[in-house]
């Protein structure tokens, strides 16, 4: 585990905002103390970042982090975001969301973002469940899972988020866990260093009410069971579909290089400009 | 871009269109629908000339949040829609007055409910704009009744919007929107565009939301090097969570007294012989027009009658109605809809008015004829 350093005070809104919402074993935190160390590597401007989110526990994460922040509605982050990004494009716009957030109600906006291809950088926490509504089911929920609305087990197959959002067009796509948190620092890092629509799925415990609902013990054991059930892209590459079934796979899932919006979107403007000076009206 | 001083042949919506540009927008994120569809079309043409941003979004929920998003990153901003796209930015208008963001949205009214009548006229949501969204908090909301008007309340809105820091509404409609008219345009120099006031305050001792003498403070923007927190929860000075009563009734407070307390500057209306007359029109939008024509139609009847016109829809012009109505004898209330304004006339009046309703829903102008008839009826 990384540890808390004395820098990380310096991204908090320490006096302010805290103790956080979330519950004890969460792994929203986990992840947010990546984004700061990856945020922190690169020497970046607080003025200069965006936070970005929806609703949900993941999106509480804005408040807590001393960057330009935007809290917003249900599944609505990209959308915001979006908005900011063209207005500002020296921004550098981070959107978290959780997997309710950016997948089901927000579904229509990360496909969108993805394919106009955005230099927006999404983390989605999935913990598998709608946290901050006491753990309903979510497009991510797997095959058989109980949750408050799924009391007799899941009968929908979830979203391969990665896989979706490969498909749409993204530049960057990563699965990390909470328990890598090495891991997860340096694939954020990349995202956030990659230019176009980037995307980091991170998996993360909700002992609370996913945990719990499905027997899966304390923070702890959810978190070993990340340990123990995940491969990294490499190790993935040399199994047979056999052993990987069931696994998942950590680490860099898609990347390529591909025209950003806002950049053709000013190319657009200066070749219209351009025409607008040859004919004068 | 702007014909300023010249007289021109010009639709609606294309003068809602030229009103933004005017205004200084810098942004447009929209969703096609008829029938709004032009502002869109002829603002994605026009804003890349002048460096603005013009985004077709996914759907009108995307659309005013990419708004706002644009807003609160100092750009001036808009959308326009219609009927079933006006209802999917419910949720958004409440967040853009609750978060205190400036920005306009255009709804050229259709036939409804549902998909309705997609090209037809009516005034069918003039309800919706003020009470759409969850939550309570008053709204602006403007109507115009001729494409100069479209211009200029345009600028208006926009103008509104930077000044109380709250999303404003235009509430055109179909027959507005799609008729052509000569148009003189003004001069440019008579024109005012106001812009929001940005804070000169310390970075660190910059408050979001401070209750300045006004209710309405300066506003930084993202990227500025103020560096603030927006949501949608209720909030402090600051704009963090709070659940303190003291902070929430402060806020609360706020979003209302900021514009209850300033209805001299928002509030307008326009008046045609209503002091000499018995019987009145209470007119708006399109209407507005068959209501004059019909006044002059009654002229040569010899019956006289006086046309009142709200032209701020919200707040609704409470004072105007009492002084000028609560004392005739009729009352006449053509509406494109089933009754919506016509509860708030009533509200304001006493049982000796007479309140006459003439409503059309089936996607046609009231006429003159139709108002002539009802005032002859009670002449
Ligand atoms: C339009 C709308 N619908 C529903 C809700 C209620 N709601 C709040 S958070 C949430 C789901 C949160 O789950 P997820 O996005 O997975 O994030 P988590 O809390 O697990 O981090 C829902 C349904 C809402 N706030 N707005
Ligand atoms: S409910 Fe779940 S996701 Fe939300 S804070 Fe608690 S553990 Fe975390």
């Amino acid at each position: 585990m990384a540890a808390i350093l004395p820098y990380e005070y310096k991204y908090l809104r320490a006096k302010k905002k805290f103790p956080h919402v979330w519950c004890p074993g969460c792994g929203i935190g986990i992840v947010m103390g990546s984004i700061i160390r990856a945020i922190d590597s690169l020497g970046w401007n607080k003025n200069e970042i965006m936070l970005v989110s929806g609703i949900g526990c993941t999106s509480r994460m804005p408040v807590y982090l001393d960057f330009n922040t935007l809290h917003t509605m249900h599944g609505r982050a990209l959308a915001f975001a979006t908005g900011v990004k063209l207005a500002n494009p020296g921004l550098k716009v981070i959107a978290v969301m959780g997997d309710g957030d950016a997948l089901a109600i927000g579904g229509n906006h990360i496909i969108h973002a993805a394919r106009r291809n955005i230099d927006i950088t999404s983390i989605i926490v999935n913990n598998f469940n709608y946290g901050m509504t006491g753990g309903q089911h979510s497009p991510t929920t797997p095959m058989n899972a109980v949750t408050a609305t799924s009391p007799h087990g899941m009968i929908e197959p979830g979203f391969d988020t990665c896989a979706l959002l490969s498909a749409a067009g993204a530049s960057f796509v990563a699965r990390a866990t909470v328990y890598h948190v090495v891991e997860m620092d340096g694939l954020i890092r990349q995202a956030l260093e990659k230019k176009g629509f980037s995307v980091v799925e991170a998996l993360s415990p909700c002992p609370t009410n996913y945990g719990r609902a499905n027997r899966l013990g304390d923070a702890v054991k959810m978190m070993e069971e990340m340990r123990d059930n995940s491969v990294t892209v490499t190790k993935a590459a040399k199994m047979t579909p056999e052993e990987l079934s069931g696994k998942i796979v950590r680490g860099v899932l898609a990347e390529r290089e591909a025209p950003e919006y806002t950049d053709l979107y000013r190319d657009l403007c200066e070749r219209v400009q351009g025409k607008a000076a040859e004919v004068p009206k | 871009m702007i014909p300023w001083g010249e007289t021109r042949l010009v639709q609606g919506n294309e003068a809602i269109a030229l009103g933004a540009l005017a205004s200084g927008i810098r942004f447009f994120g929209g969703y096609p629908i008829t029938p709004s569809t032009e502002v869109a079309e002829i603002l994605a043409r026009r804003l890349p000339e002048t460096g603005g941003v013009f985004i077709q979004m996914e759907d009108e929920i995307a659309s005013i949040s990419s708004v706002m998003g644009a807003s609160l990153g100092g750009a001036k901003a808009m959308t326009a829609t219609s009927g079933p796209g006006f209802s999917l930015m419910q949720e958004g208008l409440g967040y853009g007055c609750m978060a205190e963001i400036p920005f306009v949205v255009v709804d050229v009214m259709r036939a409804g409910p549902s998909t309705g009548l997609p090209t037809q006229v009516s005034q069918g949501d003039v309800m919706q704009a003020r009470w759409g969204t969850h939550g309570d908090h008053p709204v602006i909301a403007l109507c115009p009744a001729s494409v100069r008007e479209c211009f200029d309340m345009t600028i208006r809105a926009f103008n509104l919007s930077e000044e109380f820091r709250t999303p404003v509404l235009l509430l055109s409609d179909e027959v507005i929107g799609h008729m052509r008219e000569r148009v003189t345009f003004p001069r440019r120099e008579d024109v005012r565009i106001l812009d929001r006031p940005v804070p000169e305050t310390p970075v660190e001792w910059y408050e979001h939301y401070h209750p300045a003498p006004s209710n309405v403070s300066p506003m930084a923007s993202y990227g500025s090097g103020y560096r603030f927190h927006v949501t949608g929860l209720t909030h402090d000075r600051q704009g963090f969570p709070t659940r303190r009563i003291d902070e929430v009734d402060e806020k609360m407070a706020r979003l209302k007294n900021k514009i209850v307390r300033r209805l001299d500057e928002l509030v307008e209306v326009k008046t045609h012989d209503v002091e000499q007359s018995r019987v009145v029109i209470f007119a708006y939008g399109s209407v507005y027009r068959s209501a004059l024509a019909a006044q002059v139609m009654l002229e040569k009847k010899h019956k006289k009658v006086g046309v009142f016109r709200p032209v701020t829809l919200w707040p609704f012009p409470d004072r105007e109605v009492k002084e000028y109505l609560d004392e005739k004898d009729v009352v006449i209330v053509p509406e494109l809809n089933q009754g919506q304004l016509i509860h708030e006339v009533e509200r304001l009046t006493s049982d000796c008015v007479r309140i006459v309703p003439v409503q059309r829903v089936d996607g046609y102008e009231i006429t003159p004829e139709e108002i002539v008839g009802a005032a002859m009826e009670v002449m």
